[in-house]
């Protein structure tokens, strides 16, 4: 990735609105999709090592098997207990740096960012539906009885499956088409549910944690989360231009900035 | 006796018809070979496994063996592994992973138990003396945690009932109240606030006198690991895991119901009784069903929890009383 030479001219001083920021990395498109690789891959990663650790019994007996162990996780004693808390917490973790994107652009001045916001998100939705599923499946084998009765007896799954359910309509409505099929502004509206989906999960995990009193991580993520709405918060009232076209600035791919 | 009973027994066959012992040992032993060169699918796995009831081998620490008692179940032992990675013991913090990371500096020796309180002999009992106090026994339990999970564990130790009655206990005495050790220094999350520590437990007096309440010095043939409650726990195995205090240092016995460490951080989730029981759920989940570690895979369905954990014996002690309520 090339950053452009700083101009050896002092640049004339112009009034600015908005703070002074560095220019915008700018790099050939090659070098975005490799970027895309990366993070598709760093993504992919919790899951894929779970699945080394899933299947650890019949890796063991093949050349390389045991290398290829030590990388994968360890399921453990428990192993439903262990993918359940990863993927939850993996799709925390997306739905954070998904919500990071619009920040981080602004602040840093990088708008490419914005390209890495839609597959951070559809991860997000990845994790949060494996999550789920453990729950469906292999925790009460679809007997809609017990989870009813679960769902009575624990309310943060509630939360946590709302949260899921939430997700559904922005994973469905995250291409390009349907963009267009809804219109920008209420492509905007729809999408803004991540808001409440992230304050959903963030309840259902400290709800989660509150049993054991052990409430570091689920504040962490609530700290992150309220971050990042006060960043948002103070950069919209910073602006000095009411914004224009910016839900649709990711599919811009050739922005003048 | 009739002849049909008698053919069930066998006895209608000529001695030279039956498959010697060897011969039939041996055939099985083919078949596991056989079995263990072929695919090890998740499902032929188990079934390798569960043909043997003996206890697993250990984690290589000091031998500590105990004869094989007739309270045992006859359930399969959960492997040394996951019986020594999957634990509560908050002291180390709160994950099931903690302890067996961070109990690695704990001094299980030397060690001493006090006991004391409302009894005519007390006394202070080292490590030796009380491994010498009665025969070491074997007993294979089940250990359901509040969780909702549960585990069986080949532990060594005797009745506590044996050091209960050396020290005498005097007529005021109702109740026996156990506190765990607290190591500032090796203990990282006594700091935390978490629980109010140091941890302690309770019984009543009867329930500690029941021959299944058990003194812990070993699990597995040897000694306890430090993340398992070393150097001395009790194991009660009709009441969820935490009633099973580790790492003692005091048995006092008293008149009144002592305060437990669970029940004053939460008293409407955690009574002073605890019995397992699928019938009285925790308010915020369902005690009805539990997942034995690790034998049960995914595609089990979780299996019923019995009342007192399979127990049956020790139901006289709460006769009459409304288990609701003494939760």
């Amino acid at each position: 990735m090339s950053v452009q030479p700083a101009s050896p001219q002092p640049v004339s001083a112009t009034v600015h609105a908005l703070p002074r920021r560095a220019p915008p990395l700018a790099f050939p498109l090659r070098h975005l999709v490799l970027i895309k690789t990366v993070v598709w891959l760093l993504a992919l990663l919790p899951v894929a090592r779970l699945a080394i650790g899933a299947f650890s019994f019949a890796l063991v007996d093949l050349p390389g098997g045991a290398a290829l162990i030590a990388l994968g996780r360890d399921l453990g004693a428990n192993p439903l207990e262990t993918i359940t808390r990863s993927t939850g917490f993996s799709a925390l973790v997306l739905l954070t740096l998904t919500l990071l994107v619009t920040p981080a652009r602004q602040w840093l001045g990088q708008p490419w960012l914005i390209k890495l916001r839609r597959m951070l998100g559809l991860f997000a939705f990845f994790y949060a539906a494996l999550h789920a599923m453990t729950w469906v499946w292999f925790d009460h084998f679809f007997d809609l009885r017990e989870m009813a009765k679960d769902v009575f007896k624990r309310p943060f799954i509630l939360v946590g499956f709302s949260a899921f359910v939430l997700l559904l309509p922005l994973a469905l409505t995250s291409f390009n088409a349907a963009v267009r099929w809804l219109g920008g502004k209420r492509w905007l509206w729809l999408h803004r549910l991540v808001y409440v989906v992230a304050g959903l999960a963030v309840l259902h995990f400290w709800w989660m944690k509150a049993g054991k009193n052990d409430l570091a991580q689920p504040a962490l993520f609530a700290a992150a989360m309220l971050l990042l709405a006060g960043a948002r918060f103070a950069w919209t009232r910073r602006r000095a231009r009411p914004p224009q076209a910016a839900p649709l600035d990711w599919l811009q791919v050739r922005r003048r900035d | 006796m009739s002849s049909f009973k008698r053919a069930l027994r066998g006895e209608d066959l000529p001695a030279s018809a039956i498959t010697p012992r060897e011969v039939y040992e041996g055939r099985r032993q083919l078949l596991r070979g056989l079995a263990g060169t072929g695919l090890a699918a998740w499902a032929g796995r188990h079934m390798i496994g569960s043909a043997e009831a003996a206890t697993p081998p250990g984690g290589g620490l000091a031998k500590l063996a105990g004869q094989p008692s007739p309270l045992s179940v006859m359930e399969k032992p959960a492997p040394y592994k996951d019986a020594t990675s999957y634990n509560n013991f908050y002291e180390f913090g709160t994950d099931k992973s903690d302890p067996a990371r961070n109990a690695g500096k704990f001094r299980p020796t030397p060690w001493t138990v006090s006991i004391e309180g409302e009894c005519r002999k007390p006394m202070k009992l080292d490590l030796d003396a009380l491994r010498a106090l009665a025969p070491l026994e074997e007993r294979v339990y089940r250990l359901r945690c509040v969780e909702g999970w549960s585990m069986v564990i080949p532990w060594v130790g005797y009745s506590l009932s044996e050091i209960i009655k050396r020290v005498e206990p005097t007529g005021n005495a109702k109740y026996v109240e156990f506190t765990s050790v607290e190591q500032r220094d090796t203990q990282p999350f006594l700091g935390s606030r978490v629980l109010d520590w140091p941890y302690t437990e309770g019984l009543r007096l009867d329930e500690a006198m029941h021959p299944l309440a058990m003194v812990v010095l070993g699990m597995y043939g040897e000694v306890l690991p430090n993340q398992n409650g070393a150097p001395i726990r009790i194991a009660v195995p009709w009441k969820y895991g935490y009633k099973s205090a580790k790492s003692i240092v005091r048995i006092r016995l008293t008149a009144t119901e002592p305060q437990t460490s669970w029940n004053r951080t939460a008293p409407s989730e955690y009574g002073f009784y605890s019995n397992v029981n699928p019938t009285v759920d925790h308010p915020r989940w369902s005690q009805a069903t539990e997942r034995r570690l690790p034998e049960d895979g995914f595609f089990a369905p979780k299996r019923k929890t019995l009342m007192f954990n399979g127990y049956d014996q020790v139901a006289g002690l709460y006769a009459g009383m409304d288990l609701r309520k003494f939760y």
